[in-house]
């Protein structure tokens, strides 16, 4: 751009540098506790960089004994990997045609908004009911039943990024394969689905990330390693009585990791996701 | 194909969404408002209609006034923050500058950070005997003793607020440079040579084009602040001494910690309510600036 003086220069880069502080240092110490001794970490003054890095949390969190914290960190894991792709495998499967109509069939399109509305609505005011039922049918503490809960925010979500996907492709190539003689099934397997398959597995992604990250449902409808997602398990762990903060860290570290490299990945589509009004909080 | 039987096609192709929506969103809302009528716990017992009885012991509370301005004040606060650092952020990004990509691209890494992990980082920062904030602090020569942040109610609510903006800024930031990108370069140049300053260029040429967007972007983190429940879970449990219990706080206290499943659900809905009025200023917002490239 244009002319700039050099102080104003030096200005850029300075503030561009605080930034890069800004956003890295709360994230790199995350990670620096975690390879931290614990001595270091409970030293004054702190040790802001360990001696020797210490990886024995990693190795403890990943512990196969039983009942070893380990065993826990890793049932909480297979549980979020569960409920997440489980309801995010649903939700496609439900926006999917929902989304087809919607954008296609005029008189159908106004029902969308319902279902979008309903993604305004807080957790607490479905909390109540929801734990009756599922006490009910017997499924609290259960990861299907977490799944199907998470269908309250999952599907909302991908049946609106998938119309604007449907919104982008023509009408018209769905009515040049009907004149070539294909039923608007086939035209929509053999033509229309190819097409989007990029926006549905952008959809896909965005949907498993906030499933991993929900909290709220998992807290009030797990109790035990049965169901327990990763998210209940480091809250557990934040607030129990785990004295190394290490510990602690390194559990934060890997349940950030699949959103984070998620997130990475997907720079590009969530950037332009972002001008066309997809925002997660 | 005809449209009525386009239209039969739409429908049966829409129906197994509205049925799921039906069976875990419709239902459940329906439920909620039921009992909010009544005297239900959440074992299940109870059940008896009771009027409006709840709402009056909702709206007679004081917990409910002190968390409702709580909250308020938390997502004010914080949306405020995120709003002004993330305008600055996205200027800056907006410069020519070596390494801009990677800056944007780390812009990202707070976004995808799961809150819990944010909440659970920002509370060992802020812990009162080993935690960085206080060693910073002191070995900066800025606190004689080391401070209980979040164990005290005057900073508690302030130290939440900066762990909350620290993540959502880079959101705003990305929406806002999205926009300052749409402006059109000729613009920018024929402001220069017209001899306009930075204040000037700022004010008459990036500031229209970030009104739209960022407008839907605050409304829509305003709404999420409102519902705001999991930092604050993981960070103080809406302690010290009450001092930053959020509304949902306060109703998962209500339904679930004391099992008043009536009056839970009240203050539930009295919430939906708050959040609603927020979401249809959004609709009437999008409505207003439909086709303006949101």
């Amino acid at each position: 751009m244009d002319r700039r003086s050099p102080a104003f220069t030096v200005f850029v880069y300075a503030m561009a540098l605080l930034l890069a502080l800004v956003i890295l240092a709360p994230m790199a110490w995350l990670f620096i506790m975690s390879i931290s001794p614990a001595a270091d970490l409970s030293a004054r003054p702190l040790r802001w960089w360990p001696e020797e890095p210490d990886f024995s949390r990693y190795r403890a969190l990943f512990s196969l004994a039983q009942n070893s914290i380990g065993a826990g960190f890793i049932s909480a894991l297979w549980n979020s990997l569960r409920v997440a792709g489980m309801a995010t495998i649903a939700a496609i499967a439900l926006a999917v045609p929902a989304a087809w109509a919607s954008s296609r069939v005029p008189r159908v399109g106004w029902s969308l908004g319902l279902v979008v509305a309903s993604y305004m609505l807080p957790p607490v005011a479905l909390s109540v009911p929801l734990y009756m039922g599922l006490a009910h049918f017997g499924m609290l503490n259960n990861v299907f039943g977490l799944a199907i809960v998470y269908l309250t925010i999952l599907a909302p979500f991908t049946t609106w990024l998938l119309r604007s996907g449907f919104d982008l492709i023509p009408k018209e190539i769905e009515a040049a394969a009907a004149i070539d003689g294909a039923r608007l099934d086939q035209a929509l397997r053999i033509v229309v689905l190819p097409l989007m398959a990029p926006v549905i597995a952008t959809a896909a992604l965005f949907a498993f990330l906030l499933a991993w990250d929900e909290f709220f449902y998992a807290l009030l409808f797990t109790s035990n390693e049965q169901a327990k997602t990763i998210t209940v398990a480091l809250a557990d762990l934040a607030g129990g009585r785990v004295s190394d903060y290490g510990l602690i860290a390194a559990a934060g570290v890997v349940a950030a990791l699949p959103p984070v490299l998620i997130g990475l990945v997907m720079q590009r589509a969530l950037i332009s996701g972002l001008t066309a009004g997809g925002v997660k909080g | 194909m005809t449209s009525t039987r386009l239209t039969t096609r739409g429908w049966l192709m829409m129906l197994p969404l509205l049925a799921v929506m039906v069976l875990v969103i419709g239902w459940p809302f329906v439920q909620t408002v039921h009992y909010s009528f009544t005297d239900a716990r959440l074992a299940g017992t109870g059940g008896t209609y009771v009027g409006l009885h709840n709402y009056q012991r909702v709206v007679n509370s004081p917990a409910f006034w002190s968390s409702f301005r709580l909250t308020a004040e938390f997502a004010l606060i914080s949306v405020t923050i995120e709003l002004v650092l993330g305008v600055a952020a996205a200027l800056l990004l907006n410069q020519e500058l070596v390494g801009r990509n990677v800056l944007r691209g780390l812009m990202i890494l707070p976004w995808a950070l799961p809150t819990v992990v944010n909440g659970t980082l920002w509370r060992l920062i802020y812990n009162p005997e080993y935690g960085a904030l206080n060693a910073a602090l002191s070995q900066l020569g800025l606190i004689e003793s080391y401070r209980s942040w979040l164990g005290e109610p005057g900073t508690a609510l302030a130290a939440l607020i900066v762990a909350d903006a620290w993540k959502n800024f880079p959101l705003v930031a990305l929406i806002a440079l999205a926009a300052l990108q749409a402006v059109p370069r000729d613009i920018r140049t024929a402001a220069m040579v017209d001899g306009a300053g930075a204040w000037a260029r700022f004010r008459f040429i990036f500031v229209p084009y970030l009104v739209g967007p960022l407008t839907v972007a605050i409304v829509l983190r305003l709404i999420e602040a409102f519902k705001v429940f999991d930092i604050i879970w993981i960070m103080t449990r809406g302690g010290p001494a009450n001092s930053t219990r959020s509304l949902s706080i306060l109703v998962y206290q209500e339904a679930f910690s004391f099992q008043r499943a009536g009056t839970g659900s009240s203050l539930a809905l009295i919430v939906t309510l708050i959040v609603m009025l927020l979401a249809l200023a959004y609709a009437g917002i999008m409505r207003r600036s439909a086709g303006g490239g949101i």
